[in-house]
């Protein structure tokens, strides 16, 4: 995978949380990620087609989410429920959005499908490009989430 | 400058959890006069049946679009001066076009904070008062 597709989703990740959430994302070191197992509890993923084509999930642990959610609608959310999956579902969005804008800025212009939102231990994310995929993880002090970013065919 | 904070506001957006944060951010800048819509369908009969002082629609909705509604508003003589302000998670060219040409009062990207909508909406009402 291109590596120039990993800082524009990261920054976009970082912003959209920073804003949204009021929740300071720590990134730490890129992987390749080998297998479909989702690294969370409840993952949001979204397709791009255009210049460059792929997909983007964030798999966020419960604790995690649950925080996030509970920042961004400013009452607090105990459990995973339809306000969660919807959250999340925002939140992918904005993040395609905010990358898909600094990807457009180095001539890559790109279009995004509608997000999809999975929830339970051990659900799997599949890339529509068939893997592998790079990992963003990403630590806060409510818990730990990821971006899971596979991207290619740059014409 | 002089901010009605009672004015009444109507949040479109087909996710109620957006609905939620964009009322918590509005709450947060002082406004609590807020209501709501799932959609472009059901927010023209709101604006129809009741006084609306402001629009904050996204743009990516079922049965009629963030566009279309202000395409609606604006051909329409009762709510044609309503002030507009479009919400999206992109701000591609095109797409601020499109919006400019419809009438869009301003437009604010997705994410932002309590302030930076604060922000257009004053400059929404002042324009409006100038």
């Amino acid at each position: 995978m291109d590596v120039r597709f990993i800082n524009p989703f990261l920054e976009a990740t970082m912003d959209v949380l920073k804003t949204m959430a009021f929740v300071e994302p720590r990134p730490g070191k890129p992987y390749l990620k080998k297998d479909d197992l989702a690294k969370g509890d409840v993952s949001g993923i979204i397709g791009f087609t255009g210049a460059a084509a792929g997909s983007m999930a964030l798999s966020f642990s419960s604790e995690c989410i649950l925080k996030i959610v509970s920042n961004m609608l400013g009452e607090e959310i105990k459990e995973i429920n339809g306000d969660i999956k919807d959250a999340v579902g925002e939140i992918t969005n904005m993040v395609s959005g905010a990358a898909r804008k600094k990807l457009e800025s180095l001539g890559l212009s790109i279009s995004a499908a509608i997000p999809t939102v999975v929830a339970g231990k051990g659900h799997s994310v599949s890339h529509v490009m068939g893997g592998p995929s790079i990992i963003i993880p990403f630590e806060t002090d409510h818990g730990a989430f990821v971006a899971d970013v596979c991207m290619g065919g740059v014409k | 400058m002089d901010i009605d904070k009672n004015m009444r506001i109507l949040v479109v957006d087909d996710f109620a959890t957006m609905r939620k944060v964009i009322k918590n951010l509005l709450r947060q800048s002082g406004y609590q006069n807020v209501t709501e819509a799932e959609d472009g369908v059901v927010a023209l009969k709101e604006l129809r049946s009741q006084k609306i002082d402001f629009v904050i629609s996204d743009w990516n909705m079922p049965n009629m679009t963030g566009i279309e509604l202000l395409k609606a508003v604006r051909a329409d003589s009762e709510l044609s001066s309503l002030p507009f302000l479009m919400v999206t998670a992109e701000s591609l060219k095109d797409n601020v076009l499109e919006a400019v040409k419809a009438g869009v009062s301003n437009y604010i990207v997705k994410p932002f904070t309590a302030e930076v909508l604060n922000e257009k909406i004053e400059k929404i009402i002042e324009n409006l008062g100038g």
